[in-house]
């Protein structure tokens, strides 16, 4: 403690025995992120050992790409575990804003452009409606969510079979704006031997600029605070409606840049797309180490909780196994990964 | 007017009503600088709702509150930390698995550099010499205050609201679940403040941990005010008597009579006097016979 010796008040304060120091690789140890971290090193490993073309470098644009798109969610999911709440509409509210864009430019004849940014619109507002009704109705965000869950779902459905007759949207491709836009939501970079989807990109400026909130941000105390505590969080003056309501907003956000991607990848969107990967992003970002309870997690460790199943789902294929057994595989990787979790934190401020 | 003349915080007959409960009812006060205004009252007695109000958790039903003699209302806890009126609260509004710097610039971070990046180099400088001002040391500030005791979170929570709070201070039971040693460093820590130019209201319903520390009393009954008296007026004796309700006290120690806490008997023999023989464990008769 040199700071001690600069003030004389501070010679007198008793220094508590019982609170000793942790060393260097105890603190390490007691971020959240470590469980996912090993859980990808394992699971890399074991990939190496039993897939063949696992280990060709070709294949890591695949893999990532499949991270990417799981990534990109489990961001902003993360961060509202954090903040306390769940999103269980994150997975539809995607197919919803490549519907709405695909559905109004097709209708109006507009620019593929306006569409676009319409959706945007339109997903920031369901966002904010979640978050606007979690307060209105006092309910858990479980409920809330569950039901927008169900009303998008529908909406899909519904509105698409009453615009189009069928069950996806027309093919958008020869419309005005499309090329721009399939630049800027699906192209391809080549990096030598690997080609990366542009969606790689935006997954890790995503969690850069999400982990760079959450840690050295004003807002990321926050998000902190109003997840462990809300009516402390509020006592002491934090906005927590704001945060919060901001937090689903974000994750609307990101389901219309997850539904760009769809809408201009395959030129047209199914609207049946989407239901159960709202649990796979909470599965992510559970694995990266956030608490359900929240006010504990990392945003680093949602990422590789995406990158975890990317490695799985192809993984699998490429070791030639029935693909029929990934969901058992996810199953087992939740739970090993939440206990791994719990015990190195328990282990870890224990020292 | 003299500066110390005019309190910082004034209310006049404030009353809060939830629906048709009057959990508080024409309830005066007056917080000067550099006093300690003791607010002490039985369970239900009001004392939560008055501090709700002071600081902008809840919004009064009747009534005036003034600072700096205008009348004025809190819309929310931040406007009423804008105006100088900090608060610890029972709780200690901390949020458990969050560190220990994090928990105390909370809502208040320090920010560096045109991006408005968090100061962490800087806040966790602060707190470690605010918390030391207070005579506790934690070498790690890192760690999440849940694991931390009592008396340590008592204290992050206070030097928090000490160092924010620049006028007034609310404190909100603050000995309540802290042991002798413990509940000595928050008294000391609250003459402290007062002598520093704080006002403070310190709420309690220990009458015997108020009167080491306060200047003014009111002691709140039913969710009105039974007695408002400065220290001068008023003995220890009387302030406890007020406290529990003199009467009910009397009664209390005549029906008590018989019980003299100072005998020592085996638990048989106690049924001579007026109390019923209470049902002991065994080690506390065990322990009574050894004595004994």
């Amino acid at each position: 403690m040199t700071a001690a010796a600069t003030e004389p008040s501070r010679a007198e304060a008793i220094r508590d025995d019982r609170v000793a120091t942790r060393s260097l690789a105890a603190r390490m140890l007691s971020r959240p992120e470590v469980g996912s971290l090993v859980g990808a090193i394992v699971i890399f490993a074991l990939f190496m050992l039993v897939a063949v073309p696992f280990r060709n470098v070709a294949n890591i644009g695949t893999i990532l790409y499949g991270a990417s798109t799981i990534g990109i969610m489990a961001v902003p999911v993360a961060l509202l575990m954090i903040g306390g709440e769940f999103d269980l509409s994150a997975g539809v509210a995607v197919t919803t804003s490549g519907l709405a864009a695909s559905l109004l430019a097709w209708n109006f004849g507009l620019n593929v452009w306006v569409g676009v940014f319409l959706a945007l619109a339109l997903s920031l507002a369901v966002g904010a409606f979640n978050g606007w009704l979690l307060f209105k109705t006092g309910l858990p965000s479980f409920l809330v969510t569950l039901g927008t869950f169900f009303v998008l779902q529908g909406i899909n459905l519904g509105v698409t079979r009453l615009l189009t007759g069928n069950v996806a949207t027309a093919d958008i491709s020869d419309m005005d704006g499309f090329a721009s836009a399939q630049q800027v939501f699906g192209s391809e970079i080549s990096l030598g031997p690997i080609n990366l989807k542009i969606t790689v990109l935006y997954w890790v400026v995503l969690t850069v600029v999400a982990a760079h909130i959450l840690l050295r941000r004003q807002v990321g105390n926050w998000i902190f605070a109003v997840g462990g505590d809300a009516s402390a969080a509020r006592a002491i003056g934090v906005p927590v409606r704001a945060t919060k309501i901001g937090l689903f907003m974000a994750v609307g956000f990101c389901a219309w840049l997850s539904g760009m991607h769809l809408l201009f990848q395959f030129n047209t969107v199914q609207s049946g797309e989407g239901v159960g990967k709202e649990f796979i992003f909470i599965i992510a970002a559970v694995i990266g180490g956030c608490l359900l309870t929240g006010g504990y997690g990392s945003v680093v460790g949602a990422s590789v909780g995406a990158l975890i199943f990317g490695m799985t789902q192809l993984g699998i294929n490429y070791a030639g196994w029935n693909p029929d057994w990934f969901k058992a595989f996810l199953g087992v990787m939740l739970l090993l990964a939440t206990i791994v979790n719990v015990y190195v934190k328990r282990k870890a401020d224990l020292r | 007017m003299s500066v110390a003349a005019t309190p910082i915080l004034e209310l006049e007959d404030i009353g809060k009503s939830y629906g048709n409960v009057h959990a508080l009812r024409g309830c005066s006060l007056r917080v000067r600088q550099g006093e300690v205004t003791c607010v002490l009252g039985d369970n239900g007695a009001g004392k939560s709702t008055l501090i709700k109000i002071v600081s902008g958790l809840h919004d009064h039903t009747d009534g005036v509150m003034k600072v700096d003699g205008e009348p004025c209302r809190f819309g929310s806890p931040r406007e009423a930390q804008a105006t100088g009126i900090a608060t610890v609260y029972q709780d200690l509004a901390l949020a458990p698995l969050m560190s220990v710097w994090r928990n105390f610039f909370l809502g208040n971070e320090i920010r560096r550099g045109p991006l408005r990046v968090l100061d962490i180099d800087r806040m966790k400088q602060i707190c470690h010499d605010e918390l030391a001002k207070m005579g506790i040391v934690i070498p790690d500030l890192d760690r999440p205050v849940g694991g931390l005791s009592g008396g340590q979170r008592q204290c992050i929570a206070i030097a928090r609201a000490i160092y924010f709070g620049a006028r007034v201070i609310i404190l909100d039971e603050p000995t309540a679940a802290l042991g002798v040693k413990q509940s000595g460093v928050v008294l000391k820590y609250i003459v402290k403040a007062r002598d520093a130019g704080l006002g403070v209201i310190f709420i309690t319903h220990n009458p015997h941990h108020a009167y080491l520390v306060g200047n003014h009393f009111v002691v709140l009954k039913l969710g009105r005010v039974v007695l408002d008296a400065h220290r001068d007026e008023l003995s220890l004796e009387q302030l406890t008597a007020e406290m529990a309700g003199g009467q009910e006290l009397q009664e209390l120690s005549h029906e008590l009579s018989g019980a003299d806490p100072g005998k020592v008997a085996a638990p048989a023999a106690v049924e001579h006097g007026q109390v019923e023989a209470p049902d002991l464990p065994p080690v506390m008769e065990a322990e009574e016979e050894r004595t004994a």
